[in-house]
């Protein structure tokens, strides 16, 4: 087995221990509906986490994406609403909006040498206050179109269903594999992640990825504000808190190393679903309180991270003593 | 050249476009070496978030001609200076513990829970009634060094990364303390304990001196004896300084414990003010201020470098900010808002291309800023 991609497998093995773990305790836990509501609850965190895995492979951090999320939901529940716009026109609005913001920061942070941790922990406040200022309360958003992407899916046996955001979702993961690991930008971002004065002496464009790869990220965090726009009907300020936090989770349980230049795009899906599947084994368990499931949660992401952790050094120290 | 622009170069050498030639930042990364942050360039290191402090403060003076007025009640000084000091108390005790922890180069993102944990542990012993004030407080600062062993553990030993490790805790220890808590808002009347929040000694809120007393117990910690150095070297690289002999899992898991000590009094802090233990919102998103913090104080997330003092100062900028706004009259809606723009413009300040372009700026008076 290569070596590059034990995290990634042990990940996956991770996953596939936790799935038969809820199966074996569970009725119905393993079924085609479970994974379907797998990646249509977790939507929204995987394509946030995908605009996080492309950050912190280049080195940076972005801690703006949470608030982005609610703010665009906020500006497209407004939009829908009380301007009575097409929600598509809308998304052609915030999208490159959230994109220039995005921009704004990696600009910061190339041209004025700020710190990443800094300037998108600024562009969270910022981002937080403008849809506080857009509105204080929830907006409701009622709409034809919402409707018509609510019906629309894709119907799979055992009670498997796909709805329009999760296949939006699929596409998207599709499109950052490409992105990511094949093509000059992808390659750029490692090269930065990997050691930034040598990208910069190799001929790469420092500047140009930077600020594109933070436009990115902000950009694939507004389009999943849109998504759990349309997960929850509504835009609010105070939505997704902490979201960047456990989007960051994802990344490095998926295998990313937080210093950069290391780690895979597959490695961050496999880090959401499971995370996600912690959430739902506790969901069927259904008797912890609130406190309890915290404490669950954090337990099991130790345990997962710490099993990671020994799995790869294990079996990286056999492969080194073999060779 | 002054030495904030030093401390960006010798952090970042790869970064060329800020406009300085390679012997210009040749010579600046041999400055960075040979001056060990104490002595040749400490008052422009203090320069500009004292500066900024203070135009934060001429604002609201300003704002409120009655600003700097201070009077004496009761055996104590009262005014909205005292008052900035003295709310900023536990993210101020919380900044000196995550000066040591960036110092390293790791981050603990779980302080906030750590107070929530602390503060449930002040409110049910104290509900108990039968214990000691001072056992109180020992068993609540035992609680914060359980927790930084937690955090000191996984980072250092089992080798994962900080961010990560603090985020189990930050995510778990709320849990904790609502379990401690059985999810209620747990409230106690002692007014001794009370004290330690809202009491005042020697004509100054008793947060104030615990801060002060941290203050100096922590400098005279590090910087008369050799782990301060010691902290800034594995943050510097730790493999290197493994090899010079330091022992960089220990310092890294004693920065943890400090950590979780200065927590454990920010709790304590809290919970004292408003004689109650809030599992949920008792330090809530503190964790960000205490970072915030340092990094105004002109710290790099990084490593390799802290101040306790800047740090402080740091603190006092985002608690002068505050009042600011609250002083100005502005609606709440506005505060994010205001505090992100703010925040940004002390940290450009920080940037020497911004303050050349400012320079150039005001000689030319060409009109291209720097603000996204």
């Amino acid at each position: 087995m290569s070596r590059t991609y034990l995290p990634l497998w042990i990940t996956f093995a991770l996953v596939l221990l936790m799935f038969a773990a809820g199966a074996s305790q569970f009725d119905g836990f393993a079924s085609l509906r479970v994974v379907t509501n797998l990646i249509s609850d977790n939507a929204f965190l995987l394509v946030t986490a995908l605009g996080m895995t492309l950050v912190i492979l280049s080195g940076g951090i972005d801690l703006s994406v949470g608030s982005v999320i609610a703010l665009s939901g906020v500006a497209a529940a407004l939009l829908i609403g009380p301007y009575q716009w097409h929600p598509l026109l809308a998304f052609a609005l915030i999208l490159p909006c959230a994109a220039l913001f995005g921009a704004a920061m990696g600009a910061l942070i190339q041209y004025y040498q700020l710190q990443p941790f800094i300037v998108t922990l600024a562009g969270m406040f910022l981002a937080r206050g403008m849809a506080t200022l857009l509105s204080e309360e929830s907006v409701a958003i009622e709409h034809p179109f919402y409707d018509a992407v609510a019906e629309f899916g894709l119907e799979l046996p055992d009670g498997g269903w796909l709805g329009a955001t999760s296949l939006l979702t699929i596409a998207l993961v599709l499109l950052m594999l490409v992105l990511t690991h094949y093509s000059r930008f992808g390659s750029y971002v490692y090269a930065l992640g990997g050691n930034s004065q040598s990208a910069q002496l190799m001929g790469v464009p420092v500047a140009r990825t930077t600020i594109l790869l933070y436009a990115s990220s902000s950009m694939l965090a507004a389009m999943a504000g849109i998504i759990f726009s349309f997960y929850t009907y509504s835009g609010y300020a105070l939505a997704a808190v902490g979201v960047e936090l456990d989007a960051i989770a994802a990344v490095v349980i998926g295998g990313t190393l937080l210093t950069g230049g290391s780690g895979f795009i597959m490695g961050t899906v496999l880090g959401v679903l499971l995370m996600g599947l912690i959430q739902t084994y506790i969901n069927f368990d259904g008797s912890l309180s609130s406190w309890w499931s915290k404490i669950v949660i954090g337990a099991l992401l130790f345990f997962f991270i710490a099993l990671q952790k020994l799995l790869s050094h294990k079996w990286q120290h056999k492969a080194g003593s073999k060779a | 050249m002054t030495t904030e622009g030093v401390i960006l170069n010798s952090s970042q050498p790869e970064q060329q476009n800020a406009g300085q030639s390679n012997a210009e930042q040749l010579k600046a990364a041999r400055q960075a070496r040979y001056s060990p942050g104490q002595s040749a360039h400490k008052f422009s290191l203090y320069l500009y978030p004292l500066l900024a402090l203070a135009l934060l403060l001429l604002v609201n003076l300003l704002l409120d001609p009655q600003f700097f007025s201070l009077q004496w009640q009761d055996g104590r000084l009262y005014g909205p200076l005292i008052d900035i000091v003295n709310r900023s108390a536990p993210v101020a005790l919380l900044a000196i513990g995550m000066s040591l922890v960036i110092a390293t180069g790791g981050i603990d993102l779980s302080v906030g829970a750590v107070m929530a944990i602390c503060g449930a542990v002040c409110a049910n012993l104290l509900l108990l009634g039968d214990w000691s004030i001072p056992a109180v407080i020992g068993l609540a600062v035992l609680t914060g060094l359980a927790c930084g062993l937690v955090n000191g553990v996984m980072v250092s030993y089992l080798g994962i990364q900080p961010i990560v490790a603090t985020l189990v805790l930050m995510v778990a220890g709320r849990g904790v303390a609502q379990l401690l808590n059985q999810g209620q808002i747990v409230t106690f009347q002692n007014p001794d304990f009370a004290a330690l929040g809202s009491g005042d000694f020697l004509g100054l809120p008793v947060p104030v001196w615990l801060v002060l007393l941290a203050l100096l117990v922590m400098q005279l910690l590090l910087r008369r004896t050799a782990l301060g150095l010691f902290i800034e070297a594995v943050g510097c690289n730790a493999k290197a300084s493994r090899y010079l002999g330091i022992d960089d899992k220990g310092i890294k898991l004693s920065v943890y414990l400090l950590t979780g000590c200065c927590a454990a009094l920010a709790g304590i802090v809290a919970t004292a003010d408003i004689q109650g233990s809030d599992a949920n919102n008792a330090g809530l998103w503190l964790e960000l201020d205490a970072i915030l913090a340092v990094v105004i104080g002109g710290a790099a997330l990084t490593g390799g470098r802290f101040s306790l003092p800047r740090a402080v100062i740091g603190v006092l900028i985002i608690q002068a900010l505050s009042t600011t706004i609250v002083v100005s009259g502005l609606p709440a809606k506005f505060n994010l808002l205001i505090k992100a723009l703010v925040i940004l413009l002390v940290l450009m300040l920080q940037s020497e291309l911004f303050r050349n372009q400012l320079k150039a700026l005001f000689s030319f008076g060409k009109a291209h800023g720097g603000k996204a």
